[in-house]
């Protein structure tokens, strides 16, 4: 079972409290992971990656096992950690500034 | 006795305060969807408890939520913002062209007969139309066809941020844009005509009467009368006698004739509301003083509404969504400030006093009322 880790604004929208978990069929990815997560939530398409693009939105990034990998391609396989559940992976807003 | 609902969208959340046709003693209920910006919340004519609400965040994007409780439970319901489709390009700041891209959703306005049509106008600027109570969302692409390349975003964002539903002919809307214009269609949104012959943007535009460019902030039209519109431009007070054919200055005697908002007395034709701005350059009232101006002839002669109101070191803001009125017998006058503070006058503008006063920036106010 993955383990996703939503900021406070998307698990309000979700009607979520605490990680979500989702069943990913391997391998798994950011794309994978996403796409499961827009399946069984979806009011949160369009919030984490646009619509028609499917680009992560500029404001938000992806981290897994202490590492950012919002610049990593959306395909490649996440840590095995993420994979089994024992990390989660984490949709992080970035900070504002100010 | 009715009961008054009104509809205020915040950069910080939105809030529904209601009261009883005396509008002294207030219920405040929110904030609802806590933290994000929400543009504007209106509600279905045809069922006042069927309410939409534009929610946006520059992390998350849109989402539209839509209420059948009169705003006690809210469902998010479709986001997906397509334009038609090649979007193509229109003007960018360095002169290039720059392709459409959407961004928010500023305005929604529900049909007058059925609950699940509603109106989005958005930015990049372009008008939707969903048919299925928001779920699914369709462009009227022809209005990007108005010399859309010529279209460049304003300081504020090239945005649809008014749309007005002709009452006689259901063919008939209107819209207005920042930095484009005011547009009309007579065929249901296929095809588009400029509404801008008599607007003069000496200082906005190098050709001042150009079809497209005008800084056109908000339109208003009385629904008795939907031939007649007045519109607050950048600068200028205007009106039209024959539905955006043509226009002529009604700014008469205003201390400033620059603002955001303009409304019509709702059994009054020719009674209008404006909230002067000193300048473009400083958004805050003249002096200092926080004044609706009221015109009885339709423009040209104002007076300064200002019992209740601060007059003295007021430098707030009244945005183009914030002031509407109520359809009581004594017509109620809304508006809200970017300091959070929501007024009302239960006398058409002649007593003033706070609803709220420490809400954040307030982008829109409606006002519904209830049996």
């Amino acid at each position: 079972m993955i383990r996703v880790v939503l900021p406070q604004h998307l698990r309000t929208l979700a009607r979520v409290s605490g990680k979500v978990e989702l069943e990913v069929a391997a391998p798994v990815t950011q794309r994978s992971i996403l796409d499961a997560l827009e399946a069984k939530y979806p009011m949160l398409r369009g919030t984490i990656r646009d619509h028609v693009t499917r680009q992560r939105r500029p404001f938000l990034r992806f981290f897994a096992c202490g590492e950012d990998w919002s610049h990593e391609s959306p395909d490649a396989p996440l840590p095995d950690a993420v994979a089994t559940g024992a990390q989660p992976f984490l949709v992080v807003g970035a900070l504002a500034g100010g | 006795m009715s009961n008054v609902r009104v509809l205020v969208g915040t950069r910080k959340g939105a809030f529904i305060l209601t009261s009883d046709e005396k509008r002294e003693k207030w219920n405040v209920s929110g904030p609802h969807f806590a933290g994000w910006e929400m543009y504007h919340l209106k509600g279905s004519p045809a069922d006042p408890n069927r309410l939409y609400a534009s929610q946006s965040s520059g992390w998350f994007g849109q989402t539209i939520q839509r209420s059948d409780d009169g705003g006690q439970t809210w469902e998010p319901v479709g986001n997906e913002f397509i334009y038609d489709g090649v979007p193509g390009t229109h003007q960018w700041y360095d002169g290039t062209q720059h392709p459409w891209e959407f961004k928010r959703v500023w305005y929604l306005e529900p049909s007058p007969t059925d609950p699940n049509t509603v109106y989005a106008g958005v930015e990049d600027a372009a008008l939707f139309r969903s048919s299925d109570g928001g779920q699914t969302w369709q462009e009227f692409s022809g209005l990007r066809n108005v010399k859309g390349h010529l279209w460049q975003p304003g300081a504020g964002g090239m945005c649809l941020h008014t749309i007005l539903l002709d009452p006689n002919n259901p063919n008939r809307i209107f819209v207005a844009i920042s930095a484009a214009g005011a547009f009309r269609t007579d065929d249901g949104g296929e095809t588009w005509q400029p509404a801008t012959n008599g607007l003069v943007s000496g200082f906005e535009l190098p050709d001042p009467t150009a079809e497209v460019g005008h800084c056109v902030h908000n339109i208003a039209m009385h629904p008795s009368r939907p031939n007649v519109l007045f519109m607050q431009k950048h600068w200028d007070i205007m009106r039209s006698d024959n539905a955006g054919e043509s226009w002529h200055k009604v700014s008469g005697n205003l201390p400033s004739d620059f603002g955001f908002p303009i409304a019509v007395h709702a059994h009054e034709p020719e009674t209008i509301y404006v909230v002067p701005i000193k300048s473009d350059s400083e958004h805050y009232p003249p002096e200092g003083k926080l004044r609706v101006y009221r015109s009885r002839t339709g423009g040209n002669e104002w007076e300064a509404l200002t019992n209740g109101l601060p007059q003295s070191h007021c430098y707030v803001n009244v945005l183009r969504s914030a002031m509407a009125v109520d359809t009581l017998e004594s017509c109620g006058i809304y508006f809200g400030t970017t300091g959070g503070q929501v007024y009302v006058s239960p006398d058409s503008g002649d007593h003033w006093q706070p609803i709220v006063r420490d809400l954040p920036s307030v982008m829109s106010v409606e006002v519904q009322v209830l049996p």
